[in-house]
């Protein structure tokens, strides 16, 4: 165990995470733990760390990939005396983890608890927040019973509470654990959750850095985000910078799922190919499968195909062949399941994990549904394809209220593309040609849904569907 | 005949000292009362194992946070049961690694032995059936929670097995 732990620098996430039994407090320090969270609070100021932060190149892994010393820089800050000061400002970690294919967090939060809780220490120190939250979604029920022990065990060692390590800084860390509802992942309907309310995003700005939970400064990261700060911290921006090849820096945790020999979790240096994920750590595709095409990181973001397989896993080289990072999990499409079936799954997804706040994504994620079960069942059109492209339209960036109806988009109009063919056949031969014996079932599960539809379809009406 | 005056009626005797109590522990940690109001909702439901309209009203008043408002939480999440539900909550995954991996057999299999279909409870009031959003076991697909306790890789047989057990039990053994 111990030897492992030395060897392996270049897993600085996972080289502590044990899901059986996770480092109690004296284990984690010996293991090299709290380290990095010394370094922070004896030998910086907060705006020192951030500067280490900042020049890290350390960009945010809960989708988006914000760099994270920028997101802390609009904190403001205030001297001790300054009257304008609010009496506090908040830290949150972002443990909502719902995006369907990511399950990275998990790993971390119950594998590695301690880690997340030096983490925050350490950003919270340098964002000046004396109370913090691990927003928790609610069926992670062993990490919130191990997290509280970790946090307990810091209490009792003086990593929390009053004066830290006998320094100035105080620090108050709670889990909070969620319900279950996707939107609260968003960062401010987060916020909104956890003051009591309906958890609908809020409008930006002002942005949760100036006004944020209970009005004041708020800082959300993202759980793997930030438990990279303590090995940032103890081990120096060089040796971040060196673990990936690449422009981005440090390690990132890539997973897959769907039909592949192996799924897992592997952390690797930022940058490593969608090929080398597939095929040497996930094994390739199970016996008697081909591949057909991938999600590279969750729900949320576009498919690519076998053309992308040599791009990088790193936050350009995604963005470049037309898809995002996301979250690194890979959703792997085999050729004998129906893509049309597989983006039905995903929208039927969003259209329940809506917040109906807005119009675009509150209708829009239904009916995109709608359209793609008649489709998926044999009874879609032509004009269909036109629906669902208009719908990708209506629904993207700047025209709803929050990212989740774009990150909806992102997988149906990829599909669009890359299996047009699919959802030709479909149309053409009136069934699914991957199931065609489940079709007459699957219309009749479906019959309230699609006699709607039909009734208020002229060009549809007078056909059968029983 | 008397009338009763609703809008002073005093709700807070519905809830037992011990709900009041860990409602009351949640909102010393929060900054405003308001904020407990996810927490007491679970408080209640752990202990009643759903949230009635009642104790919908006694939360409303102990943290004086508009009915309406505690309404708008409550409904908002999967995890909050507005309606009895059954001894056990089965929560299977619907979400897209457990589709590709046999989610259809699955539960084709538990509706047939439970002769239920989502959102239902058996007659007995054992089984509610209940879909839930990807439950952070993708590589471990097909999923379900029941309870704490989740369930990953299973099939039409392991999962029918699983209830077949806890039907005759009450119980799992881990
Ligand atoms: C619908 C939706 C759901 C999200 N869910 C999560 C989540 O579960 N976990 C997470 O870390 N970020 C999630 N995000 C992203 C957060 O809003 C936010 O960008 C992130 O927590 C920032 O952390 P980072 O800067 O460390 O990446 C979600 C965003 C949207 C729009
Ligand atoms: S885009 Fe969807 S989830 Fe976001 S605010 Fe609008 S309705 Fe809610
Ligand atoms: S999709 Fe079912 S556990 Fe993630």
């Amino acid at each position: 165990m111990t030897e492992q732990i030395v060897n392996n620098s270049v897993k600085p996430l996972t080289q502590w995470v044990n899901l059986q039994q996770p480092l109690a407090f004296d284990d984690y320090c010996q293991a090299g733990g709290y380290q990095g969270a010394k370094v922070a609070l004896l030998q910086h100021q907060p705006n020192e760390v951030l500067e280490i932060v900042k020049n890290s190149g350390l960009k945010g892994r809960g989708g988006a990939g914000f760099p994270t010393g920028m997101k802390w820089s609009f904190v403001p800050m205030f001297d001790d005396d300054d009257e304008d000061a609010p009496d506090n400002k908040y830290l949150v970690a972002n443990a909502d983890e719902m995006e369907p294919g990511t399950f990275k967090d998990r790993l971390l939060l119950e594998g590695a608890p301690h880690q997340l809780i030096e983490a925050m220490i350490i950003a919270a120190y340098t964002i000046g927040a004396n109370k913090a939250y691990i927003f928790l979604r609610g069926e992670y029920h062993l990490a919130a019973q191990r997290l509280q022990q970790a946090i307990d065990e810091a209490y009792e060692n003086n990593w929390l509470g009053k004066n830290i390590q006998a320094t100035q800084f105080c620090l108050d860390l709670y889990v909070h654990s969620s319900a279950g509802r996707y939107i609260c992942g968003e960062e401010t309907a987060l916020i909104n959750a956890l003051e009591g309310k309906r958890a609908n995003p809020r409008a930006k700005p002002p942005f949760p850095q100036v006004s944020g939970l209970f009005g004041k400064p708020t800082i959300v990261n993202n759980v793997e985000t930030l438990c990279n700060l303590p090995h940032i911290l103890k081990n120096g921006i060089a040796w971040f910078q060196g673990i990936a090849p690449n422009s981005d820096a440090g390690s990132k945790i890539y997973g897959a799922c769907g039909r592949v020999k192996t799924p897992g979790l592997w952390e690797l240096p930022m940058g490593a190919t969608l090929r080398e994920v597939l095929y040497q750590h996930a094994g390739g595709m199970q016996e008697g499968l081909q591949f057909r095409g991938l999600l590279p990181g969750g729900a949320s973001t576009d498919f690519l195909v076998a053309e992308h397989l040599d791009t990088p896993m790193d936050y350009d080289s995604i963005a470049k062949v037309g898809s995002r990072l996301g979250t690194g999990g890979l959703i792997v499409l085999d050729d004998k399941n129906c893509p049309v079936a597989m983006v039905l799954n995903l929208l039927r997804f969003f259209a329940q994990e809506s917040c109906g706040w807005c119009t675009p994504c509150r209708d829009g994620t239904p009916w995109a549904v709608e359209v793609l079960a008649r489709i998926e069942h044999g009874q879609g059109k032509i004009a269909d394809l036109d629906t669902l492209a208009k719908l990708c339209d209506f629904m993207w960036i700047g025209k709803t209220h929050c990212a989740l109806a774009p990150g909806a988009v992102e997988p149906l109009r990829s599909a669009l593309k890359y299996f047009h063919d699919d959802f030709l056949q479909h149309i053409e031969h009136g069934c699914c040609h991957y199931n065609p014996a489940s079709v007459a079932k699957r219309t009749q599960v479906s019959q309230s849904h699609t006699n709607q539809s039909v009734a208020a379809n002229p060009t549809m009406a007078g056909q059968s569907y029983e | 005949m008397e009338t009763i005056d609703i809008l002073t009626m005093d709700y807070q005797h519905y809830l037992t000292a011990t709900e009041i109590a860990a409602i009351e522990h949640e909102a010393s940690i929060m900054e405003t009362r308001e904020a407990a109001g996810i927490e007491a909702l679970k408080v209640v439901q752990e202990h009643r194992g759903w949230v009635s309209d009642e104790s919908l009203f006694a939360i409303s008043d102990l943290l004086a946070v508009p009915v309406a408002q505690l309404e708008g939480v409550a409904t908002f999440y999967n995890l909050i049961y507005r309606q009895p539900v059954g001894q056990h909550v089965i929560h299977l995954c619907d979400s897209i690694a457990c589709h590709l991996t046999g989610l259809d057999s699955v539960l084709s299999a538990i509706k047939e032995y439970l002769n239920i279909d989502y959102g239902q409870t058996t007659g007995d009031g054992k089984f509610t059936l209940l879909s839930n959003a990807c439950l952070g076991s993708c590589d471990k697909a097909p999923a379900m929670m029941i309870g704490t306790a989740h369930y990953q890789h299973l099939t039409a047989e392991s999962a029918v097995e699983l209830l077949q057990q806890l039907a005759s039990k009450g119980e799992l053994d881990d």
